[in-house]
């Protein structure tokens, strides 16, 4: 599916760190948008083997903030057609999206959150408690008993779900084809910077394969992020957390929409496979580490049987984690930096999949003219130095 | 079940604490610049190390320091806080 490089070239004229989705994505739309082909995509590991392809594969565009609905919005228009523009089956459903409520100020939030949207054109309904039993009859909406009952939700119609890998193949792939290199195996272990007196500047970067000269480097690492930022000087508010995620045994379908209920910490879709898709909240300490815990299984399990009981006899089959970079607003960090040549794409903890497009179309045209792209100026990396945050922990904390 | 220990109460399960970050030194709010103010609130060392770390044993409310790497989870040692010994553990 992709073409195997031999050997590394001494310079590129853009070198992207991270072959998950995000950095294939950005190389997609290099090539095909701005016409820059001398690209190469570095992987420390294998395509897609990062939070790419550990997540949930929730697509909505519900969120909060304006600056976050506009941009959301942009990606789901743009997942619709991806698999035309690839030629490739990204199993792309939409199912409807139900953020439950349990509490007077989560409906309270949810009657925002559906204005706001709707403001913007994003089709969002805040719903009472005989809508979600109408849509979802096996639901227990008392919960057993134990909590608070649903009373109503956000129903966001245009909630979806799609094959992760597929993504990163079909980015892949389309960028291969146009002549992007895509090295896996080749991990970043330095930058190189020079200043001539206007601050530092990119200049070449080292990897376990040799050196390679390049202006431009866009890294789009997720949970390592860090890691890359000290080694251009840069020190960020981003911090990582493991976080997990399960899947049942195949089921027979009876589960159309994705279920999140932040009460409950829980969320729950059902694959095209037939498997109920599960996951939590955030791990609650920093670790840079994808362990998973029987701790998160019991837990979530325990959660999910309040709203279904009837899942008692099912098994889970799977269970795994990947390294969140998190941002105290769970707003992204992206575009240029104090180091010019550096451009980012990171803090997407447990958001970053349904922006994998708008995110290589923002990025790619950031790299290519050395200018942000207007949708992402309100994630800019220095809005914490401005206390101009954008605060979208009410649209993202639990429903990822 | 992971397990801590908190230095009053000995071993208990990890789902007994809570994790209150790293210890870092608060500058002087009349002395610090606007930019390292800004670096104190926001900015996190997140590089995976060894990091001195504050924790509470929520059932007891002890406030206690954990040394852990963050990359293995291994904790290598917990203690409490002496500010008498000038801050630093
Ligand atoms: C359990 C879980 C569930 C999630 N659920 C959802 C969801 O339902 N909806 C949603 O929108 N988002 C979700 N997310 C978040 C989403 O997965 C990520 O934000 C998104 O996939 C990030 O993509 P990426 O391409 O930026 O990073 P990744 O896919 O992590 O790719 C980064 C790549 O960088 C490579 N790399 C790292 N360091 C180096 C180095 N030094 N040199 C070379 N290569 C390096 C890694 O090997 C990796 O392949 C979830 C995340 C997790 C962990």
């Amino acid at each position: 599916m992709f073409t195997r490089h031999e050997r590394l070239k001494s310079a590129y004229d853009v070198v992207i760190i991270g072959a998950g989705g995000h950095g294939l994505a950005a190389a997609y739309y290099l090539a095909r948008d701005h016409g820059m082909t001398d690209v190469a995509v570095l992987d420390q590991s294998y395509i897609g083997g990062g939070n790419t392809g550990r997540n949930t594969t929730i697509i909505r565009s519900n969120y909060l903030t304006p600056d976050g609905v506009k941009f959301y919005d942009e990606s789901v228009r743009l997942w619709r057609d991806l698999s035309q523009d690839f030629d490739l089956n990204l199993f792309y459903s939409t199912r409807g999206h139900f953020t439950l409520a349990h509490t007077d100020s989560a409906m309270r939030t949810m009657r925002w959150r559906a204005e706001v949207n709707k403001h913007f054109g994003v089709q969002s309904e805040a719903v009472d408690a005989k809508t979600v039993a109408e849509a979802i009859p096996m639901m227990d909406l008392s919960c057993g008993g134990h909590g608070p009952p649903v009373l109503g939700a956000l129903y966001h119609a245009p909630g979806a779900i799609a094959r992760h890998d597929a993504v990163a193949w079909g980015y892949g792939r389309g960028a291969d084809r146009r002549g992007v290199e895509i090295h896996q195996e080749t991990q970043l272990l330095g930058v190189e910077l020079e200043d001539h007196g206007s601050g530092p500047a990119v200049v070449g970067v080292r990897t376990n394969r040799g050196r390679i000269a390049t202006r431009k480097l866009l890294c789009a690492v997720a949970g390592s992020t860090p890691g890359v930022l000290a080694m251009v000087g840069l020190r960020s508010p981003i911090h990582i957390h493991p976080l997990q995620a399960m899947v049942s045994e195949p089921l027979k379908p009876w589960l159309d929409p994705i279920i999140v209920s932040g009460s409950l910490h829980i969320y729950v879709s059902q694959s095209a496979r037939g498997e109920l898709v599960m996951g939590a909240s955030l791990d609650p300490y920093e670790l840079h580490s994808t362990r998973s815990t029987l701790d998160f299984a019991e837990s979530l399990s325990a959660h999910l049987l309040e709203l279904f009981p009837f899942l008692s006899d099912v098994r889970i089959v799977r269970q795994w984690a990947g390294m969140a970079d998190m941002t105290p607003d769970f707003a992204p960090i992206m575009g240029k930096t104090p180091v010019q040549g550096f451009y980012l794409d990171s803090g997407w903890g447990t958001w970053g999949f349904k922006a994998t497009p708008v995110c290589g179309k923002t990025m790619s045209y950031t790299v290519a003219n050395d200018q942000d792209h207007p949708l992402i100026r309100g994630f800019a990396f220095d809005r914490f130095a401005h206390y101009a945050l954008t605060g979208e922990k009410g649209a993202a904390s639990v429903g990822h | 079940m992971k397990i801590l220990t908190c230095p009053i109460n000995g071993p208990r399960p990890i789902t007994e604490f809570a994790y209150g970050g790293e210890l870092r030194e608060m500058p002087d709010p009349a002395r610090a610049t606007d930019a390292e103010w800004t670096d104190y609130v926001f900015n996190r060392n997140s590089v995976p190390s060894t990091k001195c770390e504050w924790w509470c044993h929520t059932s007891s409310g002890v406030w206690f320091i954990a040394v852990r790497d963050t990359a293995s989870d291994v904790t290598l040692r917990t203690f409490l806080y002496a500010r008498s010994a000038g801050g630093a553990p």
